[in-house]
């Protein structure tokens, strides 16, 4: 099988409000600097093209297509589209190159969330009998999942806000975080709280922005003469959509996507978690099996700027960018949508 | 007893979802300029084209467009279509004209309305100039021109159709 590596990564700021840019202006930049990365010209000069993005976020039916108009694509491109985090346009991406049509792959995502209101959008996605229909938020439901631990003794307040505390100390050498700084876990307990029993601080914040990743195979990573990180596994497992069916203190799926993708087989020296709520992060470090060896969320995570349809993908090239530098050999990105992590992709990377 | 249970067919769910929605920092700047009664569009960087309305890159180069360009209100007609069925809401009785229109200065069209005109004769290349609304009345809206009425002056061959300069024939 082809060994694919990826090989540019970039992400705007985490804003929490993009004023009057649009989609094409959101992604625009970030396309440029990955380009740049790679010595390419435009989406020519890669063999296909796969974004992530969900059009109920802003509002705008068919927003996504707006995002061509970014990619330089007269003559026509091969072109793909998920209503997903662009994690998985990468995963699709991934397929492209391994089923042969294709050596390179440019991935985007994008997110503006300011426009409408981020958790009732998301009660939209559920299961639209029962769920959709009281407008469950997002916050509620992970608030119920923190519940359930905390009164199962799988983990107390101040665990969650040490999470929170160390995603604001990391987060302060990343300059694209939206929340960073030093701040105690005794002043992040004294906060009330929010959607009980988190406080504010334990959710992420609705940011607007984009990212962006390029990978090919190893063969044209060397032909482009750029620094590398090989991608050596990569799956996704979805749960039910009934909540009851779940539980909720564990993540079964991020458990098999794991073992499937081959994050055992070595020691992981980085990981970089989709957890947009602090109480999240630690049932993910838990099923991955994470010890103080590995450095988890280096950049600062979700909880310092969570772009819809993008932080999937970030998690990814946070990683390769600590692998590329050589701070780190092999790490683990992880990636999530749906409530209560519901779907989990996990991808392993390694040096080259 | 009966077991027969009524059919569902269908259940209301109504969704309602407020969004502060914007157009765009490049459509922003142009619906200013049409506030003001003035056609604008943004040059290319690579390409050199012009587009009006702008959204911001050149979808061919996928290059932003930061330099604004003012426009005429004359423009060509690159292709039409008669229509025989009316607008929702809008006192325009068919059949009307819908055109393709190049305004002097942009290299691409965009489509309005064309009133005034004999409808079967209207042609590709045939000149036409925006009929504006009453100044007060002007918004944020294409609308502003009512619509694009036919003016005497020579057609546009058609492979110069989309390179007329801001100055029309008079260049």
């Amino acid at each position: 099988m082809k060994k694919i590596a990826i090989v540019a990564y970039n992400q705007s700021d985490c804003v929490s409000w993009a004023g009057a840019t649009n989609e094409v202006e959101l992604i625009m930049p970030v396309l440029r600097r990955v380009f740049d990365q790679v010595g390419l010209n435009n989406a020519q000069d890669v063999d296909f093209v796969c974004s992530g993005s969900c059009d109920y976020l802003q509002g705008a039916a068919f927003a996504f297509v707006a995002g061509v108009d970014a990619l330089g694509a007269v003559p026509p491109i091969k072109e793909s589209h998920v209503e997903m985090d662009a994690a998985w346009a990468l995963y699709e991406s991934i397929l492209k190159i391994r089923m042969g049509h294709a050596d390179s792959a440019l991935i985007y995502g994008f997110g503006k969330s300011s426009p409408g209101e981020l958790p009732i959008v998301l009660s939209q996605q559920l299961d639209p009998y029962y769920l959709a229909p009281q407008w469950v938020d997002s916050i509620s439901l992970a608030a119920m999942q923190a519940r359930l631990m905390l009164d199962q003794g799988l983990i107390t307040e101040r665990d969650m806000a040490d999470v929170v505390a160390r995603s604001r100390g990391n987060a302060k050498t990343n300059p694209h975080a939206q929340l960073s700084g030093d701040v105690s876990v005794e002043e992040l307990l004294a906060q009330e709280t929010y959607v009980s029993p988190l406080r504010k601080s334990d959710c992420p914040p609705v940011s607007d922005g984009a990212s962006a990743v390029i990978i090919c195979t190893v063969e044209k990573a060397r032909e482009w003469g750029v620094p590398y990180a090989i991608i050596s596994g990569i799956d996704h497992r979805i749960e039910s959509h009934n909540l009851a069916m779940r539980d909720l203190t564990d993540s079964v799926s991020t458990r098999k996507a794991a073992e499937a993708a081959g994050v055992g087989a070595g020691s992981i020296d980085v990981a970089e978690l989709y957890a947009p709520f602090s109480h999240q992060e630690i049932i993910l470090t838990r099923t991955l099996g994470l010890t103080d060896k590995t450095l988890v969320n280096p950049s600062g995570g979700v909880l310092a700027g969570n772009l819809m349809m993008a932080s999937g993908l970030s998690r990814i090239g946070e990683v390769f960018n600590r692998i590329a530098s050589g701070e780190a050999q092999r790490g683990v990105a992880h990636a999530t949508s749906g409530p209560c992590l519901q779907h989990n992709l996990v991808t392993v990377l390694e040096s080259a | 007893m009966s077991q027969e249970r009524e059919m569902i067919t269908g259940i209301d769910v109504p969704i309602y979802l407020q969004y502060k929605f914007t157009a765009g920092t490049a459509p922003a700047r142009f619906l200013s300029q049409v506030k003001k009664g003035v056609l604008t569009g943004q040059r290319c960087p690579g390409c050199g084209n012009v587009y009006c309305p702008p959204r911001g890159s050149c979808a061919a180069c996928g290059l932003p467009t930061e330099e604004e360009v003012v426009l005429s209100d004359k423009a060509t007609v690159q292709s039409f279509t008669i229509v025989a069925i009316p607008i929702p809401n809008n006192p325009i009785q068919p059949p009307y004209i819908i055109a393709n229109l190049v305004p002097d200065g942009s290299n691409l069209s965009f489509i309005h309305l064309m009133s005034e005109c004999v409808n079967e004769e209207v042609h590709i290349g045939q000149r036409v100039q925006a009929l504006w609304k009453s100044e007060e009345e002007w918004d944020y809206a294409m609308d502003n021109i009512r619509y694009f009425k036919p003016i005497d002056e020579a057609d546009v061959p058609v492979e110069r159709i989309g390179h007329m300069p801001v100055t029309g024939w008079e260049d």
